[in-house]
């Protein structure tokens, strides 16, 4: 008698359930891709080395690479598929395609989720590697530029947009509701 | 050839104005369709097998158990594989690393010997990784090393000789006042595009239908035809997206081979993408270099002598030459004027076209022994260029078409902060930090291959143009529907542009920083046909109106010039003489490179490409282990590219630099930004420290070495 190899689970996408019969060794990326026809979030290393296949797990960021399609069944996930509202872009996305965020496209959606998540987790208070005051009086840091590049450094891009990537992402963050003038320029 | 009856009139303004991307919806939302996200009933998936030796013969690919694991339908190698024709000629010239399964030779590790396709992914993968492969194996040599006893200079080179003298550079150098002669050697670097390769390829009703990531849908269908010899109209191939290619998606590669063979023999839809590890070894990479430069100047720098010798490896399946040491020929004048590029077989993948193929490494090797041979003669950097500056191309004797480097200098000059810049080296301090300023030139051909293309004028007033080009994150279906609306006298939103399509006609590939220019010309030359035949009334008819242009007539008749963009590089660093970290705090580049089309885009991949030279200033090394003659960082933790934490404030920007003699007038910036970047900051990383760091990456180790070395503790 042999382990079973496949389980039918339901993953629950960008709001949507999803239910499908999954080889253990399937990927939450290879579901998405290669089973759900979302293909939107990229496979650039397969390694959690590259930040391409960047989603959202339960609000927070994780590279569906590395991630077990069983291991999320329950959790919801958010893909790049299911940042805009309907035909509105998301404040991040059109920052993206205003300022030039990119130029192939292809980590696009990771660094999109990825800078979802940093706004998340700089509104929560987070300090980053580079933050320099981390005594709690100190209070939330500024999103400064390189509090930017720090917080999205797992997001490779070899065509190099980092510059308006910053520039994108600084202009979304001065545009979340109730920003006004925390962040240096 | 059209005649202009009505002189152009800025009706629109589209070109020279920023337009956002066109395709820049389907990228922030996800709709954009990459070579692996196109789906197919039916689909099988390959997965390849490569060699774990460097060197040797395939004795077994034991298959049978392999076959008989879940889902696998089928085991390719070198026994049972479909025949390629063995002397097949591409593009680029022959090219034998397309002899995948051909034949039981290893020639490096990381070479393909078996695919493996299967039901699903996983299926496949674990197949692939359970198959095993015996070999005889052989003594290998992966030891790039000057003064290596196989090196050679090829002979005869169509484009860009090997080597190029003028002039007594010995006599020169012996009657110069300064002499600078110093070595330099580059890293091993590796185009890592965040799209891994990846096909899929299937037979639709006597044709085969491909889609592949490919900098050249035409030249790449042409290319597959001939390898497996096909009739060249069987051949469909479609490449809408790319995600990034640098030179290394030009070719034939590994991935698309495999794909047709495994369809063909399957009858169904299969899809190889590469792993990343396997992008380290089967889609060329940027050899490693070592050179020397030796420059004779007067006391007031103007040059004498300059030589520039430089090496690089190739693989003993396909030469290929990094031609570093051309670099110089259209940029520094001397009386003695002597440039040699060498190349060594080793039992290493085949290298390729890196982005600024030769230019990159070159410049790194000659802008840092320009800033010696200012240093040493007590002048400027700037200074020094500006007395060194060629009336006509300085081994050619061509005219040069437009050439404001001096401009771009003062103008970076201007802008960077530069003059009043302290010239001693190791004297600023910020704190911990060592602080220092450099700068470089850059220079790249702006070269012109035919293209042909087709628009079409629709009874609603609006146009369709069509063109194989390729847009691989510069920008070109938008800067082509810019000139395309420019043509006709319309607004770009009246103009759909259709691209990357083998079907649409011959094209050149999206390489070189020739893309732009070449489809720009052909796009302009249907567009302005169709707006004049337009202009004699008739109206349209319901199916359309389609004029077809060929540029090989217009190209051909193009005058010989020296034709190149130029650029000024400026970086400010700051190194830790403690641990050995640098930053680099700011980088200028200005540049002047022909007609800018979209400078939205254009600023893009300017910063792009000044970034890579940060990148292999600081990061890039690739590392051979020559025991096992394999990598020991073919990935992208243990192979660094610069990361968002690394790349501080960047800014590109451009002078007019218009070509009255040239139909276009588009230069070409996908390589300028790259060429002179690391210089300057090597440059500034003497500045800050005091040390000439010849040898890239400037590692931390290095930068401590240095420290203790100057120290005096050995």
């Amino acid at each position: 008698m042999t382990a079973p190899t496949s389980s039918v689970i339901t993953l629950h996408i960008n709001g949507e359930p999803h239910t499908l019969t999954v080889d253990h060794r399937t990927t939450l990326l290879d579901a998405l891709r290669e089973r759900l026809g979302l293909t939107g979030t990229k496979k650039g290393c397969d390694h959690g080395q590259c930040g391409a296949c960047t989603v959202l797990l339960d609000g927070r960021r994780a590279l569906a690479c590395l991630q077990l399609a069983v291991a999320t069944e329950g959790r919801a996930v958010t893909t790049v598929e299911g940042v805009a509202d309907g035909d509105r872009l998301h404040p991040v996305q059109q920052a993206f395609l205003e300022l030039d965020g990119y130029q192939c496209g292809y980590c696009t959606p990771g660094q999109i989720c990825s800078a979802l998540a940093v706004l998340e987790e700089h509104a929560a208070g987070w300090p980053s590697a580079v933050t320099a005051d981390l005594r709690p009086e100190a209070g939330p840091p500024a999103l400064t530029d390189d509090e930017i590049r720090e917080r999205m450094s797992g997001n490779l891009c070899r065509c190099a947009a980092y510059p308006a990537i910053v520039r994108a992402v600084a202009r979304a963050a001065q545009e979340r509701p109730g920003e006004s003038g925390t962040v240096a320029a | 050839m059209t005649t202009a009856t009505t002189p152009p009139r800025p009706a629109t303004g589209a070109v020279g104005t920023s337009h956002i991307r066109l395709e820049g919806r389907d990228k922030v939302t996800g709709a954009a369709r990459y070579a692996a996200d196109f789906p197919a009933d039916g689909l099988a998936h390959g997965w390849i097998v490569v060699s774990t030796v460097a060197r040797g013969r395939i004795r077994s690919v034991a298959d049978t158990p392999v076959l008989a694991m879940p889902g696998v339908l089928a085991v390719l190698h070198h026994g049972n594989a479909p025949r390629l024709k063995e002397d097949f000629s591409g593009t680029f010239g022959p090219d034998a690393t397309t002899q995948i399964l051909q034949h039981d030779r290893v020639p490096h590790a990381g070479w393909p010997v078996a695919l493996v396709v299967a039901e699903t992914p996983e299926q496949a993968r674990e197949a692939a990784e359970s198959l095993t492969v015996t070999y005889a194996t052989e003594p290998h040599d992966v030891d790039f090393r000057p003064g290596h006893p196989a090196a050679y200079t090829p002979e005869a080179r169509p484009v860009r000789p090997a080597a190029a003298e003028k002039g007594d550079v010995e006599a020169e150098l012996a009657a110069s006042d300064v002499v600078v002669d110093a070595r330099y050697t580059t890293a091993e670097e590796h185009h890592n595009p965040m799209e891994p390769h990846a096909a899929l390829a299937h037979w639709d009703g006597g044709r085969l239908d491909v889609v592949d990531t490919t900098q050249g849908a035409h030249a790449t269908a042409q290319d597959l035809a001939r390898l497996f010899g096909l009739d060249p109209a069987a051949v469909r191939l479609r490449s809408e997206h790319v995600g990034g290619g640098f030179g290394c998606k030009a070719q034939v590669r590994a991935h698309l081979v495999l794909a047709v063979m495994a369809a063909t023999l399957l009858a169904r839809p299969v899809r190889v993408a590469l792993t990343r590890a396997q992008t380290f070894t089967l889609i060329g990479h940027r050899s490693a270099t070592a050179q020397r430069v030796r420059l004779g100047a007067g006391a007031d720098g103007r040059l004498r002598a300059l030589e520039h010798t430089a090496l690089s490896a190739t693989s003993t399946v396909q030469e290929f030459v990094e031609t570093s040491a051309a670099y110089g020929r259209s940029l520094y004048d001397a009386r003695g004027h002597r440039t040699v590029d060498s190349v060594v077989p080793l039992d290493i993948p085949t290298p390729t076209y890196m982005r600024a193929p030769g230019e990159a490494p070159g410049s790194f090797a000659l802008e840092c022994a320009l800033d010696e041979l200012a240093e040493r003669c007590g002048i400027d950097p700037i200074v020094l260029r500006g007395r060194n500056e060629p009336a006509v191309g300085p081994v050619s004797g061509l005219p040069f078409a437009g050439r404001r480097l001096l401009d771009c200098f003062a103008e970076g000059a201007r802008r960077f902060g530069w003059d009043g810049r302290d010239p001693r080296p190791g004297v600023r301090r910020d704190g911990r930090w060592l602080v220092g300023t450099g700068t470089a030139a850059a220079t790249f051909f702006a070269g012109a291959f035919p293209a042909t293309a087709s628009a079409t004028a629709h009874p609603d007033g609006t146009f369709t143009v069509r063109i194989a080009a390729a847009d691989i994150g510069t920008g070109a279906r938008t800067a082509l529907t810019q000139l395309a609306a420019e043509a006709l006298e319309v607004t770009p939103g009246r103009v759909r542009l259709l691209i990357a399509d083998s079907d649409f006609g011959a094209a050149w590939v999206a390489g070189g920083s020739m893309g732009t220019r070449s489809w720009g010309w052909a796009v302009t030359l249907a567009a302005r046909d169709l707006r004049e035949r337009l202009a004699l009334g008739g109206g349209v008819p319901a199916d359309g109106l389609t004029v077809r242009s060929d540029t090989t007539q217009a190209v051909g008749a193009l005058a010989a010039r020296e034709r190149h963009s130029y650029g000024a590089q400026f970086a400010e660093v700051a190194v830790d003489p403690g641990t050995g970290e640098i930053r680099v705090r700011r980088m200028l580049g200005v540049f002047a490179a022909g007609r800018i089309v979209n400078p939205l885009t254009a600023r893009s991949q300017l910063t792009g490409g000044m970034i890579w030279g940060l990148s292999m200033a600081l990061h890039e090394e690739a590392v051979r282990d020559t025991a096992s003659g394999t990598l020991v960082n073919a990935d992208l933790a243990g192979y660094h590219i610069a990361a968002h934490a690394d790349v501080p404030a960047v800014e590109a920007d451009w002078l007019d630099d218009p070509d009255p003699e040239d139909p276009v007038g588009i230069k070409g910036i996908g390589e300028i930004g790259a060429v002179g970047s690391a210089a300057a900051i090597a440059n500034a990383v003497w500045h800050a420290t005091g040390v000439r760091h010849r040898n890239l990456p400037i590692r931390p180790d290095r930068v401590l070495t240095a420290e203790r070395d100057r120290a005096g503790h050995r």
